[in-house]
C-alpha cells in the first residue's frame, strides 16, 4: 500500500485505459504515411498530453536498443507503463491489427490499378512530404537535448556514420553507445 | 513459388526479427536474400513492388513482410510472417519495459536514456536525410520535403492535408 502511494507520486502518471490505448495506437497506426514516428509523437504528446517530449524521446531510445521495429517496441512500453499487460496487448491491437488488414487490400488494388502513371506520380508527391514530416519530427525531439557540447558531439557522430558514410548501424551503435552512456554516467 | 515451407519461413523470419537491433531496416537484406535468391519465391521484381506498396500503406514500414505473406499464400501466409516480428516484442521489449518501469531511477537505466538519447536523434536525422535523398529527384522534389517541415514546425494542422496536396503536385506533375 505504502509502495504504491509511494509509485504514484513518484511518476504523475495520467489514468489511461486499455481502451484509450487502443484507440489511440489504432489511430496512429491509420495515419501513419510514410513512417510512424511522426504520428506517435503527435499523438501521445501533442493530442493526449500522455507523455512529455523526454518521455517519449527516452522511451523510444529504450526501444531502438532492442530488436524488431522502434515504433513498435514504444507501443509496447507505453501500453506497459499505463495499463499493464493488458494495456500493452491493446496497444499493440491497434498498432498492428489495422495496417495487416489495410496493406493486404492496398496490395489488391495495386495489383489491379498499381501501374497507372498518376498513381505512381501520385506516389512520388508523398514521399517527398513523408520525408519532410521525419525531418520535423527530429527537429522537435532534439529541443530535449541539453545545450551541452557532449550529447550533440554524440549525435553528429551518430548522424555522419550512419547518415553520411552510410556504416552499418550496429557498427555505429557498438562504437558509439558504451562511451555515450559512460559519459552520461560519469558527468551527470 | 515451389518449394514454400511456412513452417520453415517462420523459424527464419523469427531468427531474424531476433537480431533486428535498430530497426526493420538492418535485416531488410538478409529478408531479399531468403525470399527472392535462396528460394526464389518471388523475383526481385515484386519484391520490389509489394516494398513500395506497403510503404505507402498507412503503419510501420516494417509491414513489407505481412504483404509478402499474403502474395506467397493468403492469410496463412500473413501469419507466418507478420506473428515472428512480433515475439520479440512481446517478450524481450516487455521483459525491459518492466524493469525500467519499476526501477525507473536506477543508475544505470538513468545513463543508458541520458547517453543514448542524443544518438537516437542523430540515427533518425540520419534517415530523415537518406529518405529525402532517396525520394526527391529534383529541386521540386526537395522544395515539398521543405515546405512539409515548414508547415509541420508552424502550424497546427493535420499532416493528411500535405498528403493531399504532395499527392496533387505529383498528379499534375510538379515532382
Amino acid at each position: 500500500m505504502l509502495n504504491q502511494t509511494l509509485a504514484q507520486q513518484s511518476s504523475h502518471k495520467t489514468a489511461v485505459t486499455q481502451l484509450q490505448l487502443f484507440i489511440a495506437f489504432s489511430r496512429i497506426s491509420l495515419s501513419s504515411f510514410g513512417g510512424a514516428i511522426f504520428w506517435t509523437r503527435r499523438e501521445l504528446i501533442e493530442r493526449q498530453r500522455w507523455l512529455t517530449e523526454r518521455d517519449f524521446l527516452e522511451i523510444y531510445t529504450v526501444g531502438q536498443l532492442l530488436p524488431g521495429p522502434n515504433v513498435l517496441n514504444l507501443t509496447v512500453m507505453v501500453g506497459y507503463r499505463f495499463a499493464g499487460w493488458s494495456g500493452a496487448a491493446s496497444a499493440v491491437a491497434g498498432f498492428l491489427g489495422w495496417p495487416c488488414l489495410v496493406v493486404v487490400g492496398m496490395g489488391i488494388l495495386y495489383q489491379n490499378y498499381g501501374r497507372l502513371p498518376y498513381v505512381q506520380q501520385a506516389l512520388g508527391g508523398m514521399s517527398s512530404v513523408a520525408a519532410g514530416l521525419l525531418l520535423a519530427t527530429v527537429i522537435k525531439l532534439a529541443s530535449v537535448l541539453p545545450r551541452q557540447w557532449r550529447p550533440w558531439l554524440f549525435g553528429v557522430l551518430a548522424f555522419i556514420g550512419v547518415g553520411v558514410m552510410r556504416w552499418p548501424l550496429l557498427w555505429v551503435m557498438a562504437a558509439l553507445a558504451p562511451w555515450a552512456v559512460f559519459a552520461a554516467w560519469k558527468y551527470e | 513459388m515451389e518449394g514454400l515451407d511456412l513452417g520453415a519461413m517462420f523459424l527464419q523470419f523469427l531468427l531474424l526479427w531476433f537480431l533486428a537491433i535498430g530497426g526493420p531496416s538492418t535485416i531488410f537484406p538478409d529478408i531479399h536474400r531468403y525470399v527472392v535468391e535462396a528460394h526464389h519465391l518471388l523475383t526481385g521484381e515484386q519484391f520490389a513492388e509489394i516494398y513500395t506498396v506497403a510503404q505507402v500503406a498507412p503503419g510501420p514500414n516494417a509491414m513489407y513482410v505481412t504483404l509478402i505473406g499474403w502474395y506467397l499464400a493468403g492469410w496463412k501466409g500473413v501469419i507466418a510472417t507478420t506473428i515472428p516480428l512480433l515475439i520479440p516484442a512481446s517478450t524481450l521489449t516487455m521483459l525491459v519495459g518492466h524493469l525500467n518501469e519499476r526501477y525507473p531511477d536506477a543508475p544505470i537505466f538513468r545513463a543508458i536514456r541520458r547517453g543514448l538519447m542524443p544518438i537516437t536523434i542523430g540515427l533518425v536525422f540520419a534517415s530523415a536525410t537518406i529518405l529525402m535523398r532517396t525520394v526527391n529527384h529534383n529541386w521540386r522534389g526537395y522544395l515539398i520535403t521543405l515546405v512539409t517541415v515548414a508547415v509541420v514546425l508552424r502550424k497546427p494542422w493535420n499532416p493528411l492535408w500535405l498528403f493531399a496536396g504532395g499527392a496533387l503536385a505529383g498528379i499534375l506533375g510538379f515532382v
